[in-house]
């Protein structure tokens, strides 16, 4: 054994990487259960990656078959309704823990300097993964994914000068027909997919360059033992990767009770409107977008405005890439800077009322709040720059506090 | 906290630690391998693929001694419905010992059609149309001597010569090794209808 593993060593760096990556990797003791969506997210790519697999061996990307494909992947496959649900349920479960993984990077600072790109590599994850998802909706070609396709295809029209025939070019004709899912489908499957995956080696491969930071925001490098290895750090294998495979086990054992008792999670994770064929000719009774894109649609809905609307929207999308020089306190964790904390909780809890109002139709009743909401959640972004260099801050400790 | 390493409880963590280790890895198989079956039968056809593939025809326009070749599956099965000289000829091509496997030893149809007509009902044959030989489709050549002087009536195989009797049972002398195959099928004539339905497994069809 050790004769053939001396062989691959001598032509594939296996030992020195995993040495370096993961049994000499020293990362802070202090994880707590927030550190846990990093991996999970990398397992639910890889479970994505497979549903969706197998969902392609029976899947018609044309106008006339589309819809009934996908019935009859739900109805004459075999387990294909379980396949369909977990590529389903599957979306919106990586949306939570990526809204997870990011507030826990904002809570403790984990965009800071030396982070900066790998935050910046995550938050390009983040928006293609939200590019994925569209694509995704729109191939089962019932109603929602019909008008979502029209809709969000007629946003370029704004674009100035090319916008029109943008659109055309995305759709691939007059309307949402089989060509456009035809692109859609080798862009959900092949383009944007690959591009996510060689993001996410980047964002890792970034991260390990600085070693990961930790709830208290301190540097582990600072202190280190005799033998040269952070006094707060232990080995990511075995410690973290015992951990994260418990972190597995409890995570399917709510994925799998998801898709077997509350496969739609009443309507929240599958919409109703999915379930008609596509019509051009009858619009739908609610226009809600899927609830992890719900809260850039709400502020987009905010405006009364076309043209400020989608720049509000765009730009309330982009403005977390500046965070890295937004904040501008020497501290990095939320836990020793309360007034960076209160802002971060507000604009949180603004994020999630607009997810929700976004849902709701567009009623005179919810206006008021989702110009509020909108308002705290950029305020968040426009005021750090100037509270994050007066704020007061405690003592950060130098050693981690668990 | 400090990481426990020393030799006191070294023993004791390693033995836990292996069985621990074991016990993960078996349950983890056990779990993938569960996860995989539904994936992997998910590939199977569909049951609107299985109800595409079997065939049914109306026997009501077939006369005595006129044939009807369908496409079933992708491939063509012939239904003859046979006069009574056409049944006689299959005992004398038996009595002249021309057929290679004249008592249908070799499985080329399903045991309700191991007899001399090779059908369910003496009158009605439905087989599949390909040459055991290299999977041409045959000539009908129902016609007394029109391949031969000797020719009782049967198939004649226009690629390397094969030659069938009138129950598509292989005569002495044709590159073809066995009987043509005959598909599992339901017929009623009450009704007047064959359904097609699957390959018999056993048999080869070229």
């Amino acid at each position: 054994m050790s004769r053939f593993s001396a062989w691959v060593n001598k032509r594939l760096p296996v030992d020195e990487t995993i040495r370096e990556h993961m049994t000499e990797y020293f990362a802070p003791r202090n994880f707590n259960i927030l550190y846990y969506a990093g991996s999970l997210l990398l397992l639910m790519i890889v479970l994505q990656l497979i549903s969706g697999f197998f969902l392609m061996a029976h899947y018609v990307p044309t106008s006339q078959d589309a819809f009934a494909s996908v019935q009859g992947i739900m109805y004459d496959t075999k387990w294909g309704w379980l396949i369909r649900y977990m590529h389903v349920d599957g979306v919106s479960l990586i949306f939570i823990l990526l809204y997870t993984h990011m507030f826990r990077g904002l809570l403790y600072g984990s965009h800071r300097a030396p982070r900066e790109l790998v935050w910046i590599i995550g938050y390009i994850i983040y928006l293609l993964m939200m590019a994925e998802a569209f694509v995704g909706y729109v191939l089962p070609f019932g109603n929602l994914s019909y008008w979502a396709g029209e809709v969000i295809t007629s946003i370029m029209h704004a674009v100035p000068v090319v916008g029109p025939s943008l659109t055309t070019l995305t759709r691939g004709g007059p309307g949402i027909g089989s060509a456009t899912l035809q692109r859609f489908l080798a862009l959900h499957v092949v383009l944007f997919f690959l591009i996510i995956l060689a993001a996410i080696a980047l964002h890792i491969v970034a991260l390990h360059r600085v070693g990961s930071n930790n709830p208290d925001g301190i540097d582990i490098k600072k202190h280190k033992g005799p033998d040269g290895k952070p006094l707060d750090g232990v080995p990511f294998h075995p410690y973290y990767t015992v951990k994260d495979l418990f972190g597995v086990g409890v995570w399917l054992t709510i994925f799998v009770s998801i898709i077997f008792y509350a496969p739609t999670m009443h309507g929240i994770f599958m919409e109703r409107t999915t379930f008609l064929a596509a019509n051009p000719m009858v619009g739908l009774p609610d226009v809600t977008p899927p609830w992890y894109l719900s809260p850039f649609y709400a502020m987009l809905r905010a405006v009364p405005n076309k043209y400020y609307g989608i720049a509000i929207m765009i730009t309330s999308v982009l403005l977390p890439l500046l965070l890295p020089w937004l904040d501008r306190n020497p501290v990095r964790s939320s836990r020793y800077r309360p007034v960076y904390r209160i802002m971060l909780i507000i604009a949180g809890i603004a994020f999630i009322t607009l997810a929700w109002i976004g849902q709701e139709p567009p009623l005179p009743k919810y206006v008021l709040a989702e110009r509020v909401a909108t308002a705290l959640y950029l305020g968040f972004y426009l005021l750090l720059p100037f509270v994050s260099m007066i704020e007061p801050t405690r003592p950060v400790p130098e050693r981690v506090t668990g | 906290m400090t990481i426990v390493t020393d030799s006191e409880h070294g023993h004791k963590n390693i033995t836990r630690r292996r069985f621990l280790a074991a016990a993960t890895s078996a349950v983890g198989a056990v779990v993938a391998g569960m996860v995989a079956v539904p994936l992997v039968d998910s590939l199977e056809p569909t049951a609107a693929a299985e109800a595409a593939s079997s065939t049914t025809v109306d026997l009501t326009p077939i006369e005595p001694g006129m044939q009807v070749t369908v496409p079933w599956q992708k491939k063509p099965v012939i239904i003859i419905n046979r006069t009574p000289e056409m049944l006689a000829t299959l005992k004398e091509t038996m009595q002249k010992g021309i057929l290679k496997d004249p008592l249908c030893k070799v499985p080329q149809q399903p045991p309700y059609c191991t007899n001399m007509y090779r059908s369910r009902v003496p009158e009605w044959y439905v087989g599949i149309r390909i040459c055991n030989h290299l999977c041409c489709i045959p000539h009908y050549r129902p016609k007394k001597g029109s391949v031969a002087p000797w020719w009782l009536g049967g198939f004649h195989c226009p690629c390397h010569g094969s030659m069938y009797d009138l129950s598509a049972r292989v005569i002495q002398g044709s590159p073809a090794p066995h009987n043509m195959a005959v598909p599992e099928y339901e017929l009623s004539t009450e009704k007047m209808s064959a359904t097609i339905t699957h390959m018999y497994p056993k048999a080869h069809l070229c």
